[in-house]
């Protein structure tokens, strides 16, 4: 939850984007993913798990609700058994419900996360979708991208908004259905 | 909490409810790994394990081997049978000279109790015990737990009943431990011959009635009567321990109530349970081995995740 977030750690914080500006950020997704996708028939979308889901699942409904896009396909994709800091963390790495009931082969795949930042969660998913077969193709769709710390040449296809944020921030994605609210927050430790 | 309170996996006597809870919930995942079209994962590929079994193994050997692959492991094998053990070398300098092999953990069946608890002492390699004499077999009783949770939805409130040769049994005394780390109740049921002396002193009741028995429970767990174990003879001929501790269908129909049948295996058929029975909807024998794999996957990924990368 934000407000325990805020009380735990005296930290500043800098808004990036509210709720309206987000709200228009997911409305242009959803238009630039039509643009190339057309009616999504050959295309499937995949949330990264944990984060990327609600940002995945608020454009389905965008696309179903607003845009009349019927049958949207929509998986969750965990990564955890694919990441490469396996024992390189203090903390053992806790797995997250991966959930594809569809076959990906063939298919027009987008990676659907909040942040991309170094780019390793991606480079374990394009490993770990290929245990669902041999996409098409595979774009990533970000809302937030940080600008000059990747690890990886990894970039996104689609983005929210592209940021300038140093080593020692963070950014926080808050969703209405888990966090209270919709904002996009920097935070400086 | 989400670590193991333990580095090896010596029994379930030294495992706390918290840690079968994580491997339960590790497990779920995996389950879902191995039903995938590709059912691999590259997790563990930078750990190497061993498989030591000093004693006969068909199932509990395969079913590491495949949870160790799907981590994408390396993996080697050894058997007593076809070692220098014949030749008269100590079980630390076998598993001594495996390790300096770099290998990172192990996996060991012996026919001596407290094998690997010896072990965990000596050498510096995670342990797991994959069945000590008549101590423990920790991954089968999770197993088991694991497949009544999944077809019952819970372990905490059931009543289990374990029939057969208790005496001679480490599925039988890891299953007590597991289940009332659970909150089930256990009963033992068989030959008074082959239950041992204190066990009741472990807070099970028994029964020598296999009918009453049945009755009273919601799980019965049918075991091997295990003959090569058998030093004398512990009841008069395999027919009369048939006719009093077998089950078979007459008898599973005649209960007024549906209870879940399971068996470890190797089944014995005809003996401890007819064939019918262990085909029938009632048994989760084969979906017992089928979790086999997931839960010593979940054993094998959360102890590994403890060993400390090497940094040079």
């Amino acid at each position: 939850m934000l407000s325990e977030y805020n009380s735990e750690l005296p930290m500043s914080q800098k808004v990036l984007l509210n709720a309206t500006e987000i709200n228009i950020a997911l409305n242009r997704l959803a238009c630039q993913l039509i643009e190339k996708h057309d009616d999504f028939s050959k295309t499937v979308l995949i949330g990264i798990q944990p984060r990327g889901v609600f940002l995945a699942e608020r454009l389905k409904t965008l696309l179903e609700t607003e845009y009349k896009i019927k049958n949207i396909k929509l998986g969750y994709l965990d990564i955890t058994f694919y990441r490469d800091d396996f024992r390189r963390s203090e903390k053992p790495l806790e797995a997250n419900k991966t959930k594809i009931d569809f076959i990906v082969e063939d298919k027009n795949v987008v990676f659907i996360d909040d942040v991309l930042f170094t780019g390793r969660s991606i480079r374990s998913a394009l490993t770990a979708v290929q245990s669902f077969g041999r996409p098409l193709e595979i774009e990533l769709l970000t809302l937030i991208d940080r600008r000059f710390s990747r690890h990886l040449p990894i970039q996104p296809d689609y983005r929210g908004r592209q940021v300038d944020a140093i080593n020692g921030e963070k950014v926080k994605v808050c969703w209405k259905e888990n966090d209270g609210e919709d904002a996009v927050y920097l935070v400086k430790n | 909490m989400s670590e193991l309170s333990v580095n090896h996996l010596l029994g379930i006597k030294y495992i706390t409810e918290a840690d079968i809870q994580l491997i339960f919930e590790t497990a779920d995942h995996f389950k879902e790994v191995i039903n995938r079209p590709i059912k691999k994962v590259p997790s563990l590929r930078d750990i190497t394990i061993a498989n030591l079994f000093f004693e006969n193994s068909t199932r509990t050997k395969l079913s590491f081997e495949l949870a160790e692959k799907r981590l994408s492991a390396d993996v080697i094998n050894f058997s007593s049978t076809s070692s220098s053990v014949t030749k008269g070398e100590t079980l630390i300098d076998t598993v001594n000279n495996i390790l300096s092999m770099k290998v990172d953990m192990v996996v060991m069946r012996h026919p001596n109790p407290g094998a690997g608890v010896f072990l965990s002492k000596h050498v510096d390699a995670s342990i797991i015990n994959a069945g000590d004499g008549a101590h423990e077999h920790p991954t089968q009783a999770l197993l088991d737990s694991y497949s009544i949770r999944e077809k019952l939805g819970d372990v905490a409130g059931k009543k289990v009943v374990i029939v057969g040769d208790i005496l001679h049994s480490r599925v039988a005394l890891s299953n007590i431990f597991t289940l009332q780390k659970l909150g089930a109740t256990v009963k033992v049921c068989g030959p008074k011959t082959l239950i041992p002396k204190y066990i009741e002193k472990l807070n099970v009741s028994i029964e020598t009635n296999l009918r009453k028995a049945l009755e009273w429970c919601d799980v019965a767990n049918m075991l091997r009567v295990q003959n090569e174990r058998m030093d004398i003879s512990y009841f008069p001929t395999t027919r009369e321990y048939t006719q009093q501790f077998g089950l078979n269908k007459q008898l599973l129909d005649s209960l007024n109530k549906e209870i879940v049948v399971m068996h470890p295996g190797p089944i014995n058929r005809g003996v401890e349970i007819t064939s019918d029975v262990a085909d029938s909807k009632q048994s989760i024998i084969l979906e017992q081995v089928q979790n086999g794999v997931a839960i010593r996957m979940a054993v094998i990924y959360l102890l590994a995740s403890k060993i400390k990368h090497n940094e040079d």
